[in-house]
C-alpha cells in the first residue's frame, strides 16, 4: 500500500543552524501516526514542510506515491493536508464563522458568500466537537482553549485526507481532549491519515497507532506502538552521547544567593520555590511551554506575579520592577536576544554597555572614549569575532551576538545571572565558549540560572537539575543522580520527584 | 486542570446557545454604531449651522456640499480598501494630480475625444500608478508607507516634468465634459451620484466577496492569511490597483468640475484622505472598519470645512477642528474596543 504522504530524505536549514536532516515519514490511509521528539528535534519545521510553509532544500514530498512541490500553504490545503498549528492563527477582527472558511466560504448566485450557511456549518462543526462558541463572535478576545478549538473545526472543515495536529491539546482540557479524540478517531476510520504531534505519552498511546522518533532534525525510528513502552520512547529520544564540551569547572558552593519562594503567576506557573547558591549553575529543565522563561522573566521583573517573591541576598525585591533588580545584581539574558537582548542596530559598543551608561557618564554626557575602553576589554575577554567594535550588532554571527548580550550584563557584574537558552542557535564552537564563560562566572562566585531546552548543557553544565512540568517544579535532581532519562520523565510528567 | 471541566456543558447537536444571538447583536450593533456614530455627528454638526444661518440648508449650498464631497470620499473609499490590509497609499494626491493633467492634454490633443474615453483614460493612467505602487510592496517586500511615499514624489514630478508650468484651462475642454462638473439629476450632482455608485460597489464586493473578505483577514493577521493560503501579495497588489484607479476616476472628476487644471492638482490631498478615513472608523492597523464609514468621513470633513465659517469659528481653527476629530474618532474607537473586549469576555465564551 502506498503512504498518501510521504518524505524522504528531507533536509531543511534556517542560516547555519540545521533544522532537518535526512527526515523521513510515511503516513497511510486510516492511520493515527505520533511524530514525537524533544524540543528542537524538528517537529515543527517537519509540519511547515508538509503544510508548504517552507521547502525542503532537499528531499521530496510525495503524494499518493508522486512528487509534488507546494509552493504556498494553499497549495497544500487543496491536496487535501489540514494543518493545526501549536499557535493558533485566527484573525481577531472577523467572525468565527470567517475564520473556519476564510478563503473557502460557501457561496450562492454571482459568487457572492452565504453568510447562512457559513454560519449553519460552523455551528454544525461545533456541534460535532460539543462545543458552545457564537459562529458571529468575532476571534478577538477567544481564550486560547476556544481558539484552539476553532482551529480543529477549521482543519475538520476541510474533509481533509491528511491532518497534522502540532501539539493540539496543550491548552485544551481533559473533556475535550476526549471529544478532540472521538473526532479524530471518526476521521481516521473514515480513512483519513492523521499526524499527532504530543508531549503527553497518555494522549499518544491511546490515539495512535505507529510512532515516530525524531532527534536533532534525523528520523530515529518508526514502529508500531504495541512494540513500545513509554520508557522505550523516551530513551530513544535522548539517546546520544553527553558531548564532552561542557567544562564546568568544579566550585564550592557557597551563601544562597538567590531565593525564590511561592512564586505564582496565574496561568504560567504555580508555587515556584528554589534557590541558587553563589557558585552554582541551577539549570531549570522542562518542555517548551512548561513556564520555564516566564518564571525567569518573573524573577527579573519584566513580568509581573500574582503571589510569592524573590529574595537576593536575602533582601526582597519588588515585583515587575527591572531596576531594582539589576540593582540588587541580577541580569537576565533573554531567551530572544535578537528582540530582547540587543538592540540591533547600534554598534557592538553600544549594545554592551547600555546597561551601564550612567556610571560611564561625567556630568549625564556619555564621552566616547569610555565607552570604547570598556567595550574593547570586554571584546577581548569574550573573544567576539568583529571586524571592529563600532560595527552594528546585526552584522554578527549569533554565536558573537550572544557573547554581546554576556558582555553587556557581565560588564555590570551581576550576583545573580538568569539566562534563558545560553546557547539557542549557535554554532558548536561558539556553544563552548559560552559554555566555559558561564563556567568561569560560576567560579567568581555568581548564582548562574539557566534555562535550557538542550538536554546534554543542561546535564553538562549544571550542578542541579529543577524540572517545570505544566507550570509546576517537579523535581529538583543533583547533578551526581541527573541524567536524560530522568529528566526527560519528569518534564513530560511521567515523574514527581519531591521538589 | 481537572477542576473547571465539571463546570463546562456541553451542548448536544443542534442544541443552541442561548448566549449566541446576543454575541450577534452585539456585533451587529456595533457595526451599526461606529458608522451611526459619525452619521450623528454629520447631523448635529449640520442641525447646529442651519440653526445658526438657514441657508446652509439651501439648495445651492447642499449641492455645494456634496460636490465638494465627491473627490474626496472617491478617494477615501480607495484608501479604505488599502487601510484595511494594514497598508497606505500615500500617492493618491500625485496620481489625481497626474490623471487630471493627463485629461486636459487628451482633451487639448484630440478635441473630439468622446468623454466616456477620458475617463477610462483618467483611471487606467491611475490604475497604472497604483500597479506600481503595488508591484513594488509585493516584490521588494518593503512597507507601503515607504513606497508610496516614494511615488508621491514620483508621479509628482512626472507631473511638474510633464506640464513644465503649463496651465490647462476651461476653454480648453469641451463643454459637455465641464457641464458633467455641475450638472444635477433631481437636485443631486451628477459627480455625487458617480462617488455614490463607486461607494456600493466597492462596500458590496468587500462585504458578500471572498477576494474583499480576504483583504480584512489580511489587515486582521498578515502572517495567519499566508498560512490559510490566501495569496497575500496579489490580493495587497489588486488593494493598490483599485486605490490607484479610484484616484485616476477622481483626477478625471476633478478635471471636470474645476475645469483648470496645473500640476499642482490635488497637492497634499493624501492626508485629507486618511484623516476621512481615520474619521470614518477604519482602523489604521487594518482588519475593521467599512468604506461607508470613510466616505462618511470624508463628507463630515468636508461639511466642517464649510460649516465652521457659517459658524463664524476663524479658518485658523479648522485644522485644529479636523485634527480634535481624529483624535476624538480614534478615542471612540478604542473605547468601544474596550467595552466590546469587557463584554466578550464576559458572557459569550462557553461554560457555565
Amino acid at each position: 500500500m502506498l503512504p498518501v504522504l510521504a518524505l524522504t530524505g528531507v533536509d531543511k536549514s534556517f542560516g547555519a543552524v540545521a533544522a532537518l536532516r535526512d527526515a523521513r515519514l510515511e503516513l497511510f490511509t486510516g492511520e493515527a501516526h505520533a511524530l514525537v521528539g524533544e524540543n528542537g528535534a524538528g517537529k515543527s519545521t517537519l509540519v511547515k514542510i508538509l503544510a508548504g510553509v517552507h521547502g525542503p532544500d532537499a528531499g521530496q514530498v510525495l503524494l499518493d506515491g508522486a512528487p509534488v512541490v507546494f509552493g504556498n500553504p494553499g497549495d497544500a490545503r487543496a491536496a487535501g493536508i489540514a494543518v493545526i498549528y501549536q499557535e493558533p492563527t485566527l484573525f481577531p477582527d472577523l467572525s468565527v464563522a470567517e475564520n473556519i472558511f476564510m478563503g473557502r466560504q460557501p457561496r450562492r448566485g454571482l459568487g457572492r458568500i452565504d453568510a447562512a450557511a457559513m454560519r449553519a456549518r460552523t455551528s454544525d462543526l461545533f456541534a460535532r466537537l460539543g462545543v458552545r462558541i457564537d459562529p458571529d463572535r468575532p476571534a478577538r478576545g477567544l481564550s486560547i482553549a476556544d481558539q484552539q478549538l476553532v482551529e480543529i473545526a477549521k482543519a475538520l472543515s476541510f474533509d481533509a485526507r491528511v491532518l497534522v495536529m502540532d501539539e493540539p491539546t496543550a491548552a485544551l482540557s481533559g473533556v475535550e481532549v476526549e471529544r478532540l479524540f472521538a473526532v479524530a478517531r471518526a476521521l481516521r476510520d473514515d480513512g483519513a491519515a492523521i499526524l499527532f504531534i504530543s508531549h503527553r505519552f497518555d494522549e499518544v498511546f491511546a490515539l495512535c497507532q505507529r510512532v515516530t522518533v525524531m532527534r536533532d532534525g534525523r528520523w530515529i525510528v518508526t514502529d508500531e506502538i504495541g512494540n513500545l513502552t513509554v520508557e522505550g520512547v523516551v530513551r530513544t529520544m535522548v539517546g546520544r552521547d553527553v558531548s564532552a564540551l561542557f567544562p564546568k569547572l568544579a566550585t564550592t558552593p557557597a551563601e544562597v544567593r538567590l531565593e525564590v519562594e511561592g512564586l505564582t503567576r496565574r496561568g504560567f506557573f504555580q508555587d515556584v520555590s528554589f534557590t541558587v547558591r553563589g557558585g552554582e549553575i541551577v539549570a531549570l529543565a522542562g518542555l517548551v511551554g512548561a513556564g520555564r522563561s516566564e518564571v525567569a522573566r518573573a524573577i527579573f521583573g519584566v513580568d509581573r506575579y500574582d503571589a510569592g517573591e524573590v529574595r537576593v541576598d536575602g533582601r526582597r525585591l519588588r515585583p515587575g520592577d527591572p531596576p531594582t533588580a539589576i540593582a540588587a545584581g541580577v541580569a537576565l539574558v533573554p531567551e530572544d536576544r535578537r528582540q530582547q537582548g540587543l538592540v540591533m542596530e547600534l554598534s557592538i559598543e553600544r549594545n554592551a554597555t547600555l546597561p551601564r551608561r550612567w556610571a560611564l557618564s561625567r556630568f549625564g554626557l556619555l564621552f566616547g572614549g569610555s565607552e570604547r575602553r570598556s567595550a574593547a576589554q570586554w571584546a577581548r575577554r569574550l573573544q567576539v569575532k568583529a571586524a571592529r567594535n563600532t560595527d552594528a550588532v546585526s552584522t554578527l554571527s549569533g554565536g558573537n551576538q550572544q557573547k554581546v548580550v554576556l558582555a553587556k550584563w557581565l560588564s555590570t557584574a551581576p550576583r545573580v545571572l538568569v539566562i534563558d537558552e545560553p546557547t539557542r542557535g549557535i554554532d558548536v564552537g561558539t556553544k563552548a565558549e559560552v559554555h566555559r564563560l558561564l563556567s568561569q562566572l560560576a567560579a567568581e562566585g555568581v548564582a548562574v540560572l539557566m534555562v535550557s531546552s538542550e538536554l546534554p548543557e543542561v546535564l553538562g553544565m549544571a550542578d542541579r537539575v529543577l524540572v517545570m512540568h505544566e507550570g509546576r517544579l517537579v523535581a529538583d535532581i543533583p547533578r551526581g543522580e541527573a541524567d536524560e532519562e530522568n529528566v526527560m520523565l519528569a518534564a513530560t510528567g511521567q515523574r514527581e520527584a519531591a521538589a | 486542570m481537572t477542576a473547571p471541566d465539571v463546570r463546562r456543558r456541553a451542548v448536544g447537536p443542534g442544541g443552541r446557545a442561548p448566549t449566541g444571538e446576543s454575541g450577534a447583536r452585539l456585533v451587529h450593533r456595533l457595526f451599526v454604531v461606529r458608522e451611526l456614530g459619525i452619521l450623528l455627528a454629520l447631523v448635529l454638526l449640520v442641525g447646529v449651522t442651519f440653526a445658526v444661518n438657514q441657508r446652509f440648508l439651501s439648495a445651492q449650498n447642499v449641492k455645494d456640499l456634496l460636490l465638494g464631497s465627491t473627490i474626496l470620499a472617491i478617494l477615501a473609499v480607495g484608501q479604505a480598501i488599502v487601510i484595511i490590509t494594514r497598508n497606505v497609499d500615500l500617492s493618491v494626491g500625485s496620481i489625481l494630480g497626474l490623471s487630471a493633467f493627463a485629461t486636459g492634454v487628451l482633451f487639448v490633443d484630440n478635441p473630439g475625444v468622446p468623454i466616456p474615453v477620458a475617463i477610462l483614460v483618467g483611471t487606467a493612467l491611475g490604475a497604472a500608478c497604483g500597479a506600481v505602487n503595488g508591484g513594488l510592496i509585493a516584490a521588494a517586500r518593503v512597507p507601503a508607507l515607504v513606497v508610496t511615499l516614494g511615488t508621491l514624489y514620483v508621479f509628482r514630478g512626472l507631473d511638474h516634468t510633464w506640464a513644465t508650468g503649463r496651465q490647462i484651462n476651461a476653454a480648453d475642454m469641451p463643454p459637455a465634459f465641464l457641464r458633467m462638473g455641475t450638472a444635477t439629476v433631481a437636485g443631486v450632482p451628477v459627480l455625487a451620484l458617480v462617488a455614490v455608485a463607486v461607494l456600493v460597489v466597492a462596500g458590496y464586493l468587500l462585504k458578500h466577496y471572498r477576494s474583499g473578505r480576504e483583504l480584512y483577514a489580511i489587515g486582521s493577521d498578515p502572517d495567519a492569511a499566508r498560512l490559510s493560503g490566501i495569496a497575500v501579495g496579489r490580493r495587497v497588489f489588486f488593494a493598490f490597483l483599485a486605490s490607484g484607479a479610484l484616484a485616476g476616476l477622481a483626477g478625471v472628476l476633478y478635471a471636470a468640475r474645476f475645469g483648470t487644471v496645473d500640476a499642482n492638482a490635488g497637492l497634499g490631498l493624501e492626508l485629507n484622505v486618511v484623516a476621512a478615513v481615520v474619521v470614518g472608523g477604519v482602523a489604521i492597523f487594518g482588519g475593521s472598519g467599512s468604506v461607508y464609514g470613510a466616505a462618511l468621513g470624508a463628507v463630515l470633513l468636508t461639511t466642517i470645512g464649510s460649516a465652521l465659517p457659517v459658524l463664524g469659528v476663524t479658518p485658523f481653527w479648522q485644522r485644529a477642528a479636523v485634527g480634535a476629530l481624529i483624535l476624538a474618532a480614534i478615542g471612540l474607537d478604542r473605547a468601544l474596543a474596550v467595552r466590546m473586549a469587557r463584554r466578550l469576555r464576559g458572557g459569550t465564551t462557553r461554560g457555565t
